[in-house]
């Protein structure tokens, strides 16, 4: 990797100062993608300021009918957390399932959302479950946040701070992992509250995106067989060597259907 | 004292350094003063250099030197050399382009070395590397068969015509012909055998340094065959007299072939010492070995079998097209041909066998050995012509295997290419396999699947291998460039302890435990008292290291015969100490004993008396350590069968591997714990083959799985717990009867499971499918099973 200058801030005003302070800085928050990209030299940072050292930013808490994740708890304490079980458990089986021990003893919701890999898992969690994104200087709807590939509503300067899921009364994240990064290839999570359904996909497209059809269908009748029908358009989708986007319009109903039969 | 020797489930003695994070690897050497290497490679494919220039670079921030072709060629440096020549049909000999330590005009494939940065760190040498101004003229590029064989097709060598290397054939094509007209059946398939990395554990490294005073060379490296190396290196790229050059291949974490080879970056860090006076130290990042070790298999072939009405095989007719990249790895010409085509008699008594072999080049990583090294590619199209041989006659896969086999009274068996089987007995192990494996039970799990909306399907596949290559005058009359005996020194010490020199290199198999055991049945020592010292080319004897399952049945041999020696000499001097005849010494359990009596010296009475010779016989030599080369007589022949059962989801093509179980026979065995460790390796290899491993260049030589985000290797989430059981014959031919295990797996894996999955997707009317087989792939073949064909 190149040369940087590395910052452990104590505090969010201090860690915004920082990286207000230089344009080619960047946010540390667990380094899961972005170590690798240094070790490679795909990314040149003038500065890096790590955000590990800022106890303001850990934390699950329980505010009112939302669980409340700060940006740097990692994906282990979220997988682990008896809290977010009785809350949301789809979300703390999506949290079990990324990466490795290693990724998810280091990983953090803030960073793995703020990154916005196409594949990632939280973001189907963040879409799926109408979650709102806190910043140090606003709150961002999910469904405004993740902008496309590698891109979110995130400005300069800002640094998100926790995230904010409303409890469902049901859910479930379902994943086909790729054999290999065991990303998502496709994840789909379905939930369900009150009278409506929000179905989210990740690893289908350039960026997680909502299933309207199935949320429609779901809201009428919540069960697999209410998706019978459904077509997944194929054009937009990703298509790799892993994948062709006709596979992954196919998996995304697969997927869907599994995610409401396990929601039960 | 317990029972260490053979036959003892001892627990490796060298796993106390490597689980303890105590082994010590090529890079964990540092030598006084030491600088540090870094190679610059092609982006492209294939590429003119019409510029390089270097002078950024060398003045960059801790640069010791920049160097490039045009340096080797001034300094007389010669290309690597391939270890095998192969004919063509007509007799003329293949082409055999350069193969350049340096390129000096032209890169044929992604991850060529252009030239090396020397400085005083790593990071110093890769960010300079990145001021050296190539300027390349792309040209196009060939990167599969298909692209390789298009008649307008861009040349890799311009004097390579059609982008050949050899077209070669083994067998009587007018005998197969006759006896195909003959058929009552054929069956038939198309197959692809599917390119691999390699990706053993540690990534290559290798650090050259050079001592002015003396004028020697030392190269630490990373390699399974030291000697090989210090023969390739010295006497054919660099002119290094041997007494000049050391070649240590210290602990090394895993080879699969891959660790044969000589490398460029051996040469080159070599050759830069004596250039800049210092030591220096390359060690492969992972993208590197990706696109810089050697790769392997690489075939399309197509394969028919004919039939009488009996089911029982007349004759097999082969024809491959074997990618072999843009330049000739040091033995890959022998590996679609020596190494593939003589082991397509597999376990069967067939009559008759052609086969036809054109070898390309391509725009892609050099193509030899890896794990099998042809015999995987074997018997792959083997068994998948036997599934669909019983598949058409509608005769029982295990029965037709049984009816075609070559019966256990036929042995020695001469096939009809080139090899002779000693012994073996493939009826015994296909009913030991059919019996761990419920053979018999298979369509009642069969259809409880069914219930539960899976597709399961049973494999079975029996494999043959050559190994412990090999008698040398045989493989030299087939064109290899060098001898493939082994060496062994045996040195009792004055107390009676063991020392053992090998030509044999452990990279993760276990030789330093299983040779001890063999000095503990054989010299009635205990294995405390027992050291192997292997891959240091200033201690041990000339070996030719391991590789091709060899080590026991070669290595081994020679160990046993050193110690036959040391026997004899300490008969000579027991007799001397009991004032009795020589003929009258017997020796067992570490005792000379004058035969019928209680007199007896034990063998560190005798290795006493040898070193301090003072009650000695008058004409012998004192000391007691022997030295003694083993050339074998024959290959031996491992066989097997395995059986495998999938289950597969047909809504999402995902597959699951619910059991393995295998039946090997590889003659004695010494250690069985380790044996099963090589197998269940092997196999874990051989599902990744099947499943999961393939590597993949986009048209424009690009390598896209250059990462494990990318290139998926097999974990243990995706294996079942394996059923492993042995079938004895012990060769007839090595002192020890042992025949080698090392690739059986990876041989016998790749086709099991591909039958098991075709066998889950034959109810639904599919007949093929190539490896890896990805659950796109299944996913596919069920849709266009269920798509009605057109009337």
């Amino acid at each position: 990797m190149y040369d940087f200058n590395y910052h452990r801030p104590k505090s969010l005003a201090d860690a915004a100062k920082l990286l207000g302070g230089s344009e080619e800085a960047k946010l540390v928050a667990g380094g899961m993608t972005l170590i690798p990209t240094l070790k490679q030299r795909l990314a040149q940072p003038s500065d890096l300021i790590d955000l590990g050292g800022i106890g303001e930013l850990k934390g699950i808490k329980r505010e009112g009918n939302a669980l409340v994740i700060g940006a740097m708890t990692p994906h282990a304490e979220v997988a682990g957390s008896p809290e977010v079980k009785k809350a949301i458990p789809a979300l703390a089986a999506l949290a079990e399932g990324i990466g490795d021990p290693q990724v998810r003893n280091k990983g953090t919701i803030g960073g793995s959302i703020a990154n916005a890999d196409p594949a990632a898992d939280y973001p189907a969690a963040v879409v799926g479950l109408g979650a709102t994104v806190i910043t140090n200087k606003r709150k961002i709807a999910a469904d405004d946040f993740f902008m496309g590939l590698f891109e979110t509503a995130l400005q300069a300067g800002e640094i998100v701070t926790a995230v904010s899921f409303p409890i469902p009364e049901k859910a479930a994240y379902v994943k086909f992992p790729n054999p290999a990064s065991r990303y998502a290839i496709v994840g789909v999570l379905a939930a369900k509250t009150g009278g409506s359904a929000r179905v989210a996909v990740t690893g289908a497209g350039p960026s997680v995106f909502r299933l309207k059809a199935a949320e429609e269908a779901l809201a009428k009748s919540w069960s697999a067989a209410a998706l019978g029908g459904l077509k997944v358009p194929q054009a937009g989708l990703n298509s790799d060597i892993h994948a062709s986007a006709e596979y992954r319009a196919h998996l995304v109903g697969v997927m869907a259907k599994r995610a409401v039969q396990a929601a039960g | 004292m317990p029972d260490t020797g053979i036959g003892a489930r001892v627990l490796r003695k060298e796993d106390a350094r490597f689980l303890t994070g105590r082994g010590h690897y090529t890079d964990d050497i540092s030598r006084p003063n030491q600088t540090y290497a870094y190679i610059l490679r092609s982006p492209h494919a294939h590429a003119k250099i019409k510029k390089l220039g270097i002078a950024k670079a060398a003045k960059a921030p801790g640069v010791v030197a920049v160097f490039t072709g045009a340096d080797l060629v001034s300094d007389k440096v010669n290309g690597l050399p391939c270890g095998w020549l192969v004919h063509n049909k007509d007799g003329t000999p293949m082409v055999e382009p350069p193969h350049p330590a340096l390129v000096t005009d032209r890169v044929r494939h992604v991850g060529d070395q252009v030239a090396v940065v020397i400085a005083e760190s790593s990071t110093q040498a890769r960010d300079a590397a990145e001021l050296i101004e190539v300027g390349y003229e792309e040209l196009p590029a060939v990167v599969s068969i298909a692209a390789a064989l298009k008649p307008a097709a861009p040349l890799v060598w311009d004097q390579a015509a059609a982008n050949t290397c050899y077209d070669w054939e083994l067998g009587d094509k007018a005998a197969n012909d006759a006896a195909f007209a003959k058929a009552a059946k054929i069956a038939k398939v198309d197959l692809v055998n599917n390119r691999l990395i390699p990706n053993a554990i540690e990534p290559r490294a290798a650090i050259g340094e050079y001592d002015a005073t003396s004028g020697h060379y030392t190269l630490y490296t990373t390699s399974q065959n030291p000697h090989v190396i210090r023969l390739l290196m010295g006497a054919f790229v660099l002119g290094i007299p041997e007494h000049k050059l050391r070649v240590v291949a210290p602990d090394v974490g895993g080879g699969f072939g891959s660790k044969i080879y000589h490398y460029a970056e051996e040469a080159i860090v070599t050759w830069a010492a004596r250039k800049v006076g210092r030591p220096i130290k390359w060690t492969a990042e992972r993208s590197e070995s990706f696109m810089s070790d050697a790769h392997g298999r690489d075939h399309v072939t197509h394969a028919e079998l004919a039939l009488d009405g009996n089911g029982k095989f007349l004759a097999l007719k082969v024809l491959t097209k074997a990618n072999l990249g843009a330049y000739l790895s040091t033995f890959a010409p022998c590996i679609p041909t020596y190494l593939y085509a003589t082991l397509l008699a597999g376990n069967y008594a067939t009559p008759t066998i052609y086969c036809s072999v054109r070898a390309l080049f391509t725009n892609t990583v050099p193509v030899d050995a890896y794990r099998g090294a042809g015999r995987p590619e074997a018997t792959y199209v083997v068994e998948r012509l036997v599934d669909e041989a019983a598949r058409i006659s509608g005769i029982d896969r295990a029965e037709i295997r049984r009816r075609n086999y070559i019966p256990r009274d036929k042995f020695p068996y001469q096939t009809p290419v080139a090899l002779q089987y000693d012994i073996g007995d493939y009826h015994t192990t296909l009913d030991k396999v059919l019996k761990a494996g419920d053979y018999a039970g298979f369509e009642k799990r069969r259809e409880e699947a069914k219930k539960r909306g899976r597709l399961r399907g049973l494999g079975i596949a029996s494999y043959i291998e050559a190994c412990g290559i090999a008698p040398s005058a045989v493989v030299g009359s087939l064109g290899a460039r060098a001898g493939l005996y082994e060496s062994a020194a045996v040195r009792v010490h004055p107390t009676g302890s063991v020392t053992v020199y090998t030509g044999s290199h452990s990279h993760g198999q276990g030789h330093e435990t299983t040779f001890a055991q063999l000095v503990c049945s054989t010299l009635g020592v205990s294995l405390d008292n027992v050291d192997i010292v292997h891959g240091d080319t200033d201690k041990i004897p000339f070996g030719m290291g391991t590789y091709g399952s060899r080590s026991l049945a070669v290595g081994g041999s020679a160990m046993f015969n050193a110690m036959q020696k040391v026997i004899a000499k300490g008969k000579k001097i027991a007799a001397h100490l009991l004032e009795a005849a020589e003929a009258d010494i017997e020796f067992a359990n570490g005792e000379f004993r004058v035969a019928g009596t209680d007199r007896k010296k034990a063998l560190a009475e005798v290795s006493l008396a040898a070193y301090v010779p003072h009650n000695y016989p008058a004409d012998l030599e004192p000391g007691l350590e022997e030295q003694a080369f083993y050339d074998p007589l024959n290959f031996t022949y491992p066989a097997g069968t395995y059986l495998s059962e999938v289950e597969i989801d047909p809504d999402t093509g995902a597959l699951s591997v619910e059991s393995f179980t295998a039946a090997d026979d590889f003659g004695r065995i010494i250690n069985p714990m380790i044996v099963e460790g090589q197998v269940h390796g092997g196999i874990a290899q051989g599902i990744g083959q099947a499943l999961l491993e393939g590597c993949v260049y986009d048209g424009q030589g690009q390598l896209l799985t250059g990462s494990y985000m990318d290139y998926c290797m097999p974990r243990a989430d995706n294996l079942p717990s394996f059923k492993v059981d042995t079938n004895v014959t012990a060769c007839t031919h090595n002192p020890l009867g042992v025949k080698g295990c090392g690739e059986a797996g990876a041989i016998g894996a790749p086709a099991c499971i591909m039958s098991a999955i075709l066998d889950a997707l034959r109810p639904l009317g599919v007949a093929s499918l190539d490896m890896p087989a990805t659950a796109e792939k299944i996913w596919r073949a069920v849709e266009r099973a269920k798509t009605p064909k057109a009337a």
